[in-house]
């Protein structure tokens, strides 16, 4: 087989490892049904019936009645403006305190180091999903209950973010900086023009876990937000689906689960080598 | 690493402030201090944040603990370790305890042998490779709550997916998530379904260490693919199978959007689990206190966690 051909020699002729692949295989195309029915069944019209609505065979007269009807029952373009909102508001403010905090642990030296480096890997424990219950009564306290801004504020933080960019600084060249330090440049200066734009690999993979993670989060907002027009996509789906579950329209639950999926789907397909590797390096969000 | 200077650094300015004049040692502290300030501010808003949502928060998870109120608007008052006992007599709590128990083995044992076993197979880069573990990987990406109702459906009675192509060859049709003898499972299914792709990025990553050099030595020392694996590549590997461990384990306490987009805790609370439990005493039962005594009770059972993930984290560090 022409999969084997780049194995080492010895080990060529064996055939555990051809089992395990024709294994994993099978495992990846079980792994693929659940996707592969959301599709079929968005594109299945309702007068198939309720029996057909589990065959995986695409149906012979798609339909885009299932994503209309979703369309119109569920407020998704709001949905979708609020996730944005969300998701946007927090990595942008992580970019400044994930910046600073990582320049701080990267380049200088201070009383107390060890110490508050401790306090910040402490934050990779004490998720702040645990912490809902104290977090929503201080974001009431702050004013903040049913606002965009509430769900946001917990994730401004971000310990993987501040390691991440130490990680990035540290490899920068000290001789880069000493240049600009001869031409009397300041922290921020030299933040901004030397370490930022050496370091771009590193904040698009901070970007891109910090994104999908918050685009996917539930609990949090479930609970700060009341007011319909404020839910984001998880929430609204949510009830979308518990709304047509009542009425067994399986389509139009594949089709709104489609539509909220579909911009993580495709952003991951076009740049789906950079997203394997960042989240590599996620282990610790 | 960098964590051990600033240590030995403040051990040397203990040592030198018995020998030296006081008011030598404050000027110094001053001026170190005076030196830290940049590196303080930048570090400030952070700190900020840290303080109100993790630190401040296990305070107030703490404080909300030791008060009650009576009935949602009375005044709360000091209850002491009331509402944890409570809690601990709870049966609802125990059930959550146990059932999240079962649930945590049997979602990271079997997640971390998929994962293993598709690093294995797919260690190599080519077209076939990549695309496999982007399928594998791809359920990791979407939201819980997504992969909730897909599921959702899967396990309909009668015309879910399931029982169209497998109930069939069952003499009955089991009520995937109405039975609360299976419920668990189904939900354990879908944790595995959307975690395996993930941790196997780890195990990839992993196996990179494995040097090639000494896995063909093996090879011609008669060596099988299962003795490679025991003996080489699995000693490898430990870092990583203890840092997946860790992460897999605080996923089965902190992700529960499937119990409550597809069982709320039910049948017969089969599938409550401890943060849905949470959940409901705060919000559905307005009782806080409560809430928080059980929040409290989950931290404790991380906070031995993070001893370990400590050690895991450094030995990861130290390894790379």
């Amino acid at each position: 087989m022409k999969m084997f051909k780049d194995m080492p020699l010895a080990t060529r002729g064996e055939i555990t490892p051809k089992l395990g692949f024709a294994l994993v295989v099978l495992l990846a195309l079980v792994w693929l049904i659940p996707f592969l029915w959301m599709v079929v069944a968005t594109l299945r019209p309702p007068s198939d019936g309720i029996n057909a609505m589990a065959a995986l065979m695409p149906s012979l007269s798609p339909t885009l009645d299932n994503i209309r009807d979703a369309w119109e029952i569920g407020d998704f373009p709001r949905y979708f403006l609020n996730t944005t909102i969300i998701c946007t508001g927090i990595l942008l403010v992580q970019f400044v305190t994930v910046t600073m905090a990582g320049f701080a642990f990267a380049r200088l030296s201070f009383a107390g180091k060890g110490l508050i480096f401790y306090l910040f890997l402490l934050q990779l424990m004490l998720v702040p999903v645990l912490l809902i219950v104290p977090n929503l009564t201080l974001v009431a306290k702050l004013g903040l209950y049913d606002t965009l801004s509430g769900v946001m504020m917990p994730f401004f933080a971000s310990a993987f973010g501040t390691f991440l960019m130490r990680q990035a600084f540290e490899a920068i060249p000290s001789e880069l900086e000493d240049a600009a330090l001869i031409d009397g440049a300041g922290i921020f200066q030299r933040v901004r023009h030397i370490y930022v734009p050496l370091s771009l690999p590193s904040f698009s993979a901070f970007a891109i876990v910090s994104v999908t993670s918050h685009w996917n989060d539930f609990l949090w907002p479930l609970m700060v937000i009341d007011s319909p027009d404020k839910r984001p996509l998880t929430v609204g789906l949510s009830v979308f689906t518990a709304t047509a579950e009542g009425t067994q329209a399986w389509g139009t639950i594949a089709a709104g689960t489609l539509m909220v999926i579909a911009p993580l789907l495709v952003t991951f397909l076009i740049f789906q080598k950079r997203f394997i590797s960042s989240f590599m390096t996620s282990g610790i969000k | 690493m960098s964590l051990a200077e600033p240590a030995t650094l403040r051990a040397t300015a203990t040592a030198q402030a018995e020998l030296a004049p006081r008011l030598h040692v404050v000027r110094r502290s001053v001026a170190r201090l005076k030196a830290s300030l940049p590196a303080y501010l930048l570090l400030s808003p952070s700190l900020v944040f840290l303080a109100l949502f993790t630190y401040g928060a296990v305070g107030r998870v703490i404080l909300d603990a030791l008060y009650q109120r009576a009935t949602p608007k009375a005044p709360s008052r000091f209850v002491g370790i009331d509402n944890v006992a409570a809690v601990l007599a709870d049966p609802a709590f125990a059930g959550a305890v146990v059932n999240n128990l079962i649930y945590t083995v049997g979602t990271v044992v079997p997640s971390i042998a998929l994962a293993l076993l598709f690093a294995l197979v797919l260690s190599r880069t080519n077209a076939v490779t990549s695309a496999l573990r982007a399928a594998l990987f791809l359920p990791a990406l979407i939201p819980m709550v997504a992969a909730s109702a897909l599921f959702m459906f899967i396990f309909l009675p009668n015309v879910g997916l399931l029982d169209y192509y497998i109930g069939r060859l069952l003499p009955v049709l089991p009520n995937w998530l109405g039975d609360p003898d299976i419920a668990l499972g189904a939900i354990m299914v879908i944790t595995v379904w959307k975690n395996a792709g993930y941790y196997m990025l780890f195990f990839l990553a992993g196996l990179q260490a494995v040097p090639e050099d000494v896995m063909e030595a093996a090879h011609l020392d008669g060596a099988g693919p299962f003795q490679r694996l025991r003996h080489i590549i699995l000693p490898e590997l430990r870092p990583t199978f203890l840092f997946v461990t860790v992460i897999a384990v605080l996923q089965s306490v902190t992700q529960v959007d499937h119990v409550f987009v597809m069982t709320k805790g039910g049948p017969a609370n089969a599938t409550n689990l401890v943060l849905f439990y949470i959940y409901q005493e705060a919000v559905e039962h307005y009782d806080v206190g409560k809430a928080s005594a059980a929040t409290l009770l989950s931290l404790g059972v991380l906070i031995g966690l993070t001893a370990l993930s400590f050690r895991s984290l450094a030995s990861r560090e130290g390894g790379s």
